[in-house]
């Protein structure tokens, strides 16, 4: 804390000035700039595995009968599919990385509240994540239960679930202690001036996440422990053999996982809500609506689980009961979207990656979100229900939703987190081939989910070849989408990056690209609207 | 026009209402989009003009999709509510689910393969588990309920028209999941009394075959010669088969001492063409007289 030292003249966050250099160097980081990165390089890591594990099942499923692995090996592939993308990907996904790099610099914060405690949920994350990949290569074969664990599959199945559990308890650890400490962050370390109703969205939407985060992440770390007693030591909870109720199972699995949907999503919103003011020169439309809205569906997201479940014999009272709450879940995700498109009004919109992804975002979180009020819908729902409409309404959130969002983070914080720009054109074309891609893949499963074709097939009726055969180009399309994305952002060759490139309000702007390892000299002036374009 | 069952007009209608209203939600969002980013393009409109919030505006789209949403509730459950009640007339069938087949048995202990239903007759299909859950659905028809182990989940329906339809099972439950499909079809009452009648009265299985159906071997090594997961149990008692062990390839008989140890030692022997790690140890869950029980059965396979 020197006072007015010049904040060009301090060396960026990404040269090692300490002790340790190179890799050790990040090994040991404690600063929330570089955690960051650690889990961008980790997920990117994990998502470009995941990402082939789904192309070879596309690829089986071109046509029906067995074309290149048989039943058993597709089971654990969509099975290590399932826990990667999930787990290892979109519940930690945005929030430890762009919740780590920007927030606290968005609320005026030097670091964390916790460095350390930060640095161990990475830790965390990483043993968890090789203990799921030991799991695939140890015991009686990889995991062949689906990512949901349902029992008393299994608890009955010889795969080797308790390592895969095991791997996602762990996991979950990671996530409580991320989402405590961005509570405490947000709580304590708001630059003096800065009011809750003062700060930009995306900390509002971190914030909200992470509440979802230690709440409802210690009720699957207790469901987790509950298969592994009940295999090792055959206590009854799920399987009717011993005593259980394997209902039960799926109540407590969706008590968390349902609102592990939310948190997946609320930092995405989050993202989105700072790219559209940047990109249209626009303060926000709506900012309390958004930010309240982003603890309405934190608050009312606990209480939709159950329809997971329309199918299960659950009593008529909580099936309605939890239809009822499924569509009021949906209003506060519509007054962001309706914001968002009102932001753009009468702005000067400028059509960069970011806020392609950002448009491309809302169109395909809009599909995804209106095809989950015909799964909310009882009569509807009984015919989808564990179909491929299913499949294609989850992917068209999470993927279409969270990792869109993702990859327009990527675009728009890229300038600041390494200090150069990107091939403009080159990454526009990627944007072309993932958004077409996607939607050649996701779609046709929407029109046979309807038509009746389960979810979770190795093989299928001849029927429904056009649509599997249209999803997999699409899938094919996808890939190259993304293996320009890639090339395109590791090229070095790039211009330098000004401090502001796209012209954005928040406080990560008036900072150096890259910033400096400690963010402010002197604690920044805090407008009264985060968003002031005036 | 009928439906092929009684739920198909009220629950399409439904279908038809939210994708009336998704359609339009998506295209008005879509569109408008579309339109600022071409109409305030920074080429076209270089400085953004600043517009206030509106209190009015942002009650008005708060209030309306709330009033949709509990409208479109109110239909969803309105079509859904009559698969719960099920008319007293109804003929009741037990639809037994284990891994990896359907089967059907209707009064007097008359057990089918095949779902045959007469036309504009109620059905109640009493649902129960062997095992794991499964998912007894019928798309044509619009309806779908889990199979839970140990639950006494249960649908009903009047199939409307004649024809041959698809029956899936849509929870996840192992290895051969996809196919543990098979039909229903629905015949005239005329028909489906003569099918009944010459339907046979399952006969007390064997005890073996009855082990085996409890710890689920069929579904991998199938009763019939067909090749499942693992080789086939017809004809198998007293064949020489080719088998890898620790790496070196021999010749073995299969006996009583060979099955003993395939049960207990699943990856000790294992015949060629076929992958170690795929069957558990059945030690300590089948015992010593059920084994030779299976072998007394496996001696009838030929």
């Amino acid at each position: 804390m020197t006072g007015n030292t010049n904040l060009h003249e301090e060396p960026s966050y990404l040269i090692d000035t300490g002790k340790r250099k190179g890799i050790m160097a990040w090994l040991t980081t404690t600063d929330h700039k570089r955690i960051g990165l650690l889990y961008l390089w980790s997920i990117m890591v994990f998502f470009i595995v995941g990402g082939i594990l789904g192309e070879t099942m596309r690829t089986e499923l071109f046509k029906p009968g067995q074309q290149f692995y048989g039943p058993q090996t597709y089971n654990a592939i969509f099975t290590l599919h399932g826990l990667i993308m999930i787990f290892l990907i979109v519940i930690p996904g945005l929030s430890v990385v762009f919740g780590n790099f920007v927030m606290p610099i968005m609320i005026g914060a030097n670091d964390v509240a916790f460095p350390r405690l930060n640095l161990f949920a990475w830790y965390l994350y990483i043993l968890g994540a090789a203990v799921v990949v030991i799991s695939q290569f140890t015991g009686n074969g990889p995991p062949d239960t689906g990512w949901t664990f349902y029992a008393p599959y299994s608890t009955q199945t010889h795969t080797n679930v308790i390592a895969a559990v095991s791997g996602a308890f762990i996991l979950g650890f990671s996530s409580i202690l991320t989402g405590i400490n961005f509570i405490v962050t947000i709580h304590r370390l708001r630059t003096p001036g800065m009011g809750f109703f003062k700060m930009p969205l995306l900390p509002w939407a971190i914030y909200a996440t992470a509440w979802i985060q230690v709440l409802a992440t210690p009720v699957i770390g207790i469901t987790l422990l509950m298969i592994i007693a009940e295999r090792m030591f055959h206590i009854g909870f799920f399987d009717p053999a011993l005593g259980g109720d394997p209902v039960l199972y799926q109540h407590l699995f969706w008590i968390y996982s349902h609102p592990a949907v939310y948190i997946m999503i609320l930092p995405a919103m989050g993202v989105i809500t700072e790219i559209i003011p940047t990109f249209c020169q626009k303060q926000i439309y709506g900012y309390k609506a958004i930010a309240i809205s982003s603890l309405a569906i934190a608050g009312v997201g606990y209480f939709v689980w159950g329809h997971h479940m329309f199918t299960s014999g659950m009593s008529k009272e909580a099936i309605w009961t939890f239809s009822l709450l499924t569509f009021l879940v949906a209003v506060p995700s519509a007054i962001k979207v309706f914001n968002w498109v009102a932001t753009m009004y009468k702005g000067s919109i400028d059509l960069k990656p970011p806020l392609l992804y950002a448009i491309a975002f809302i169109f395909l979180f809009s599909i995804g979100g209106l095809t989950g009020l015909i799964q909310g819908a009882l009569a509807t729902d009984i015919q989808v229900h564990d179909t491929s409409f299913v499949v294609a309404h989850f992917h068209y959130i999470i993927f279409g939703g969270v990792g869109f969002a993702f990859l327009g983070a990527i675009h728009y914080w890229y300038p600041k987190m390494f200090g150069r720009m990107y091939n403009i054109r080159v990454a526009n074309v990627a944007w072309g081939f993932l958004f077409i891609g996607f939607n050649l893949l996701y779609f046709p499963q929407f029109i046979i989910g309807i038509e009746g074709m389960p979810r979770r097939y190795f093989d299928y009726l001849p029927q429904f070849t056009w649509a599997q055969q249209i999803s997999t180009i699409g899938g094919y399309i996808l890939g190259i989408g993304f293996i320009i994305l890639i090339v395109n952002l590791f090229r070095k060759n790039g211009a330098k990056a000004t401090s502001n490139p796209w012209g954005g309000k928040t406080f990560e702007w008036q900072l150096p690209s890259p910033p400096p390892m400690e963010n402010f000299a002197t604690p920044p002036a805090v407008p009264d609207n985060p968003y002031d374009y005036d | 026009m009928y439906g092929a069952s009684n739920f198909v007009e009220g629950v399409d209608w439904v279908f038809k209402l939210l994708f009336g209203i998704s359609f339009f939600f998506l295209l008005l969002i879509t569109a408008t989009m579309i339109y600022f980013v071409v109409r305030y393009n920074r080429k076209r409109h270089p400085k953004a003009i600043q517009v206030k919030d509106s209190t009015a505006l942002e009650i008005t789209w708060i209030t309306i999709p709330i009033i949709i949403v509990l409208f479109l509730f109110y239909y969803g459950y309105a079509a859904f509510q009559p698969m719960i009640w099920v008319p007293k007339n109804a003929m009741q069938v037990k639809v037994i689910a284990r891994m990896w087949q359907y089967s059907f048995e209707y009064a007097g202990s008359k057990v089918a393969n095949v779902l045959v239903l007469p036309l504009n007759n109620p059905v109640k299909l009493n649902l129960h588990s062997e095992d794991v859950i499964h998912g007894f659905s019928i798309p044509a028809f619009r309806v779908k309920e889990d199979v839970v182990p140990g639950k006494n989940n249960y649908m009903w329906f009047t199939p409307q028209k004649l024809g041959e339809y698809e029956i899936f099972c849509t929870a996840y439950c192992g290895v051969r999941h996809s196919y543990m499909g098979t039909k229903v079809r629905v015949v005239t009452p005329r028909e489906f009394f003569t099918w009944l009648k010459a339907l046979k009265v399952a006969s007390p299985e064997p005890e073996g075959l009855v082990i085996l159906k409890k710890n689920a071997c069929i579904g991998c090594h199938s009763l019939d010669g067909s090749r499942l997961v693992s080789v086939t149990f017809k004809g198998l008692y007293g064949k020489t088969e080719t088998v890898t062990t620790n790496g070196n390839e021999r010749k073995v008989k299969v006996d009583d001492e060979y099955i003993t140890s395939s049960i207990y030692e699943p990856d000790k022997d294992v015949v060629v063409g076929f992958s170690k790690g795929v069957m558990k140890s059945y030690k300590g869950i089948i015992k010593d007289d059920e084994i030779k029980k299976i072998i007394e059965y496996l001696k009838t396979l030929k």
